[in-house]
Formats: C-alpha cells, structure tokens, sequence
C-alpha cells in the first residue's frame, strides 16, 4: 500500500533519449549529440491525438509530477495540476514532461562531459534559446510518435515555449496554454537577470564558468541570484504576511547578521537552491529569459507572428504577480485577439505573486481544468 | 432561440449569420454560445464574474476576463461586427466611456438597459418618495449593481450629443412584447430598451 494520495502519479521513472542528429541553435552554433531526460505521465491513445507537453520554468526539470521514490517528501513541480483527475488529467492524457537541453537536471547542459574534451562543458556550452528548445522538443515529439499535441503547456518561461511551439511548428499543436507568462521581458525583467548573472559571476569561485576543473562550486554568487529572484516570485502581500517584520531573536543585536525572518527565509532558500542547482545553467535559463521575443521578426508586431498561427490559446495570470503581471499577458491577448485567433484569458485573484501558478487555488484549478476537458481526443 | 431569455432571442435575430461578435458582460455566455453554434458566429465574451467566466468556459466559449471599466484597449478600432452588452450599462462605473470605446471596436453595437422612465418607476417616486423598487430593478439603493440608470429620452440624447447613430431600435416589455402604448410613448411605457447603434 503507498502512501500516496489516491490522485498521485505514485513513483514515476524518468526516461532518457540520446539524440544524434545535430541541433543547429538560433545562435548558429551546433549541439552534435545530446540527451534529454523526460518523464511521461499517462498513455499514448491509438490515434495518437492526446498528447500535453509539459514545459518548465527557470529552476525546474523534467520531474513534473508523482514522485521519484516511495519515500520521497516532494512531488514534481507541477503535480498540483498532473495526474489522475487534476486540470491535465492523466486518465485521458499522456502526458510528456522533457528537461530541458542546458538544464541540470539530467539532459545534457554545461554539466554534462563535451565529447569533444572529455570535460564538463561549463562556459562552453552554447546559449539555447526558447525557439532551440521547441526544436529538440519537435525531434522528441517525432520519437514517441507524436504527430502533434494536443496541447502544450506551461508557466512562466514554460508558458514562452508553449507560445513559440505554437507560432513554429503551428500545425502540430491544438492548444497552447500560457500561464504566468509574457510576451518577451521588460528592461527591468533583464535588469534583475543582469544582477542574478553578475552575482554568479563575481564570485570568485566561479572561475569564468570551469569551476568544475576547480572542484568548486560559485555557491555564493547562486545563492544571491536566488535570492533575488525569489524577492521577484513573491508579491509584497504574501512577504508581508508570512513575515512581516518579524525578528528572529527577541532582542535587536543592532549588527548587521541576520536578524529579520524574512531575511533568514531567504539565506535559507538561496543556500538550499545552491545545493542543488548549477551556475551555469542559471546563467543559460536567465539569458533564454532576456533573448525571447518573438516578435522581433515582425519588427514587433506580435499579431503579425499569431496570424500564422493554428492553434487555440488558454492564458491564465495572477493578480500580485508583478514578475510576469496581468498586464504582460493582456499584450497577449491584445495580439491575440488582434490576429482574430481563438482565445480564453483568465486573471486569478492571488496573494502569491509569480508562484501562483504552482498554488493550489480553487478558481484557477477549475477553470484550468474546465478548458482541458473541452480539448478534444479520440477514444 | 429556445432556452435564450426573450432580450437574447430578439438579439439572435438582429446579429447577421457569420459575423464577429464581442460580447461585453456575457454573463454565463448564453447567447454567445447560441450564435456560435447555430449562427457560425465567432468571437469573444468579455466577463468578471468567475462564477460566469467559469460557465463560459464549460461552453467552449472564448472568453476574456477583463475589467470593463478598466476600457477595451484589447480590441482594435472597428474589429468586430458587433459589439453587444445587455443589461450592463446601468452597473458601469463609467458608462459614457464605455459606450464610446464599443462604437470604436465594432461597426455595429447592440444595447439594452432597464428604462427607467417607466411610469411605474415615475409613481412610485412621486408617491412614495422612494428610489422605485420593481421586478426589473429589485434592489435597494444602497446595494443595487445599477448606478448609472438611464431613461430611453437620456440614452436617445446622449446619442446625439455623442454623433452615435441609432440604426435599430426596439422598445418592449419584460416578455419582449411591444403594444399600442409603447409604440406611442416608449419612455412611459417601455420596460426594456434594445438599440443598434454606430459611430458615424
């Protein structure tokens, strides 16, 4: 008997695929061979028609839902939303959810050994783009003989792939789902990313990206760009809330160790993201983050870039977010509706700022949930 | 059509098979739903209420849950054939603005509102004293939606000072009857306002 709960995926098996082709990227550069580590939730029906991309974010991989172990305390990240009756039901859905290429999470990225070197690739490795990702994502689909998706889906940056996947390969998706996403990054979106990548790369650690060779890890430097992108996924109101200005001893030390809670919350969460996660990849997610426009190729004109499109789209946002505001997703829906596609846009009301999209909110899972069951499937 | 309240029905029959429709304050997406599936009607339904939005997207129905007030800068100048709102003029913030932002986003818009000229409302008023409570309109002052209540002679004037022309008119009862008395002295005796009006 698990212990899991009856609308769990239980223990999930990720998958790996060895790609020999190479993959030329946006910025000219060639990927000769690589892995890419996935998990799929669900089964392929006959037809081949009920097939969801699962996309992820910035710090997240291929473990979308269930888990890895009987023990194990945590789900995948998006487990509130996959499996047995949530908004992307297992029961009538095989579900795919890919890491990644240039994500540390077992797909090939600056960890993994260049075949060339017989060394970790580190700086080496080349900058991927969101439109790079939707082009390995294209060769995965061809290998599980997936024609075309159902939908694609995804928050965030995850959110940006499902757009690209609809406006590059605008035949092989039905639905795109975007939440939590805009349509390319502010100046003051880039300013925070400039600041997490010099944070890393200042540390002396960091050793210009070979800090593998050193045996070492920039694990300040990650902790700092962790912790300021944590300030940015979290609303004021829900900081506010949790900590207040809640201290962590009873009396004021008047020195400058950590004396607010909040503070500790974020040594804590920044240390812990450290530990797990490379530099170098967040360095790769965050400029993937600043290159996505893509509309750049209309000269700006993101109805232009729709107009082409097939597919039909499910945008979702949450009111405190102000990472990816509602407003980013309205200029969406704006082109969206301008380009005269089929579109649903829906805003939440929500204290947890851009990590809504991974809390558990009753209106949201219903609508969600709602517009996935009216997507349309063969037996 | 079967099923559509009577106001729906008479819209049904106004909006031409195939066009593009934008309908503002959709509430649970009835008549959009039954233009786009016996009308070959496509568009939006514009609505706040989650409860509503959630209905419409049960139906199938694109829609978008935007803030009316908050203006339709989602839609570009003349993009859809018609831009239609029943009975949610009266609850707007800003209905004048809203009204104006509907004859730039649609070739044709289609409004109906409560007519508050009706003589019930009148004799109530005039003998009780009192902010009129009917059928139509059932809430007391202090929490009704209707803030902006408007007579059929103030929406006809607010027309005009506004160069927006009224191609269609349509003054009826509750059950979408019309009569002698109506046709005579509609803002006495006109229950529901229905208007197809554009810019010029």
């Amino acid at each position: 008997m698990s212990n899991f709960a009856t609308n769990s995926l239980g223990v999930i098996q990720p998958q790996t695929l060895h790609f020999n082709e190479p993959l030329t990227l946006a910025s000219g550069k060639t990927i000769d061979e690589y892995d890419i580590v996935y998990e799929t939730y669900g089964s392929l029906n006959a037809k081949g028609d009920n097939a969801v991309l699962v996309c992820h974010a910035l710090s997240a991989d291929h473990h979308a839902a269930g888990y890895h172990s009987e023990s194990d305390s945590k789900p995948g990240w998006w487990d509130l939303c996959i499996g047995p009756g949530k908004a992307i039901d297992t029961n009538r859905f095989f579900v795919v959810s890919p890491g990644n290429l240039g994500q540390c999470g077992g797909s090939t990225g600056p960890m993994s050994i260049n075949p060339k070197t017989g060394k970790a690739y580190g700086p080496d490795f080349p900058v991927v783009t969101v439109s790079d990702w939707v082009n390995y994502q294209e060769r995965l689909a061809d290998s599980l003989g997936i024609a075309q998706w159902a939908a694609v889906a995804g928050g965030s940056l995850g959110g940006m792939q499902a757009m690209q996947w609809s406006i590059q390969f605008p035949t092989r998706i039905r639905h795109a789902i975007i939440i939590a996403s805009a349509p390319k990054l502010s100046a003051q979106n880039i300013a925070f990313n400039a600041v997490a990548r010099q944070a890393i790369m200042s540390d002396p650690a960091f050793h210009e990206g070979r800090y593998y060779d050193h045996k070492v890890v920039p694990a300040s430097g990650l902790k700092i760009a962790r912790m300021l992108g944590h300030i940015t996924y979290l609303s004021d109101d829900a900081m506010g809330d949790k900590f207040g200005r809640d201290v962590k001893n009873e009396q004021l030390n008047y020195n400058y160790g950590v004396e607010f809670q909040v503070e500790s919350y974020l040594h804590y969460q920044g240390e812990s993201f450290a530990a797990r996660f490379d530099a170098n990849t967040y360095l790769l997610m965050t400029k993937a983050l600043d290159y996505f426009d893509p509309a750049e190729k209309e000269g700006g004109d993101l109805a232009a870039v729709f107009s082409k499109t097939d597919s039909q789209f499910f945008l979702a946002s949450f009111t405190t977010d102000w990472r990816f505001s509602p407003q980013r997703s309205r200029e969406i829906v704006r082109a969206l509706t301008d380009s005269k596609r089929d579109v649903s846009y829906l805003e939440f009301e929500s204290n947890h700022g851009h990590d809504a999209f991974l809390v558990d909110n009753a209106e949201y899972i219903a609508a969600f949930s709602a517009y996935m069951n009216n997507i349309e499937i063969s037996e | 059509m079967k099923g559509l309240r009577p106001e729906l029905q008479k819209i049904f029959g106004w909006v031409k098979p195939g066009s593009r429709v934008l309908d503002l304050g959709c509430g649970d997406g009835a008549l959009l739903g039954s233009l786009q599936q016996n009308r070959g009607v496509k568009g939006y339904g514009v609505e706040i209420d989650p409860a509503n939005v959630l209905s419409c997207l049960q139906k199938n129905i694109n829609i978008l849950q935007l803030d009316l007030d908050a203006g339709l800068t989602e839609f570009a100048d003349n993009s859809f054939d018609y831009v239609i709102m029943t009975q949610a003029l009266q609850a707007l913030q800003y209905p004048h603005k809203t009204l104006r932002e509907m004859v730039r986003v649609g070739r044709q818009s289609i409004i109906t509102f409560p007519n508050f000229g009706l003589w019930k409302h009148r004799v109530y008023l005039s003998t009780k004293g009192r902010m009129p409570v009917s059928k139509a309109l059932p809430a007391q002052w202090y929490d009704t939606q209707n803030i902006h209540l408007c007579t059929i002679k103030d929406f006809e004037m607010f027309c005009k000072e506004h160069s927006m022309l009224i191609s269609k008119k349509d003054i009826v009862d509750y059950e979408h009857r019309s009569d002698t008395l109506m046709r005579l002295w509609p803002n006495l005796f006109g229950e529901v306002a229905l208007y197809q009006i554009n810019g010029e």
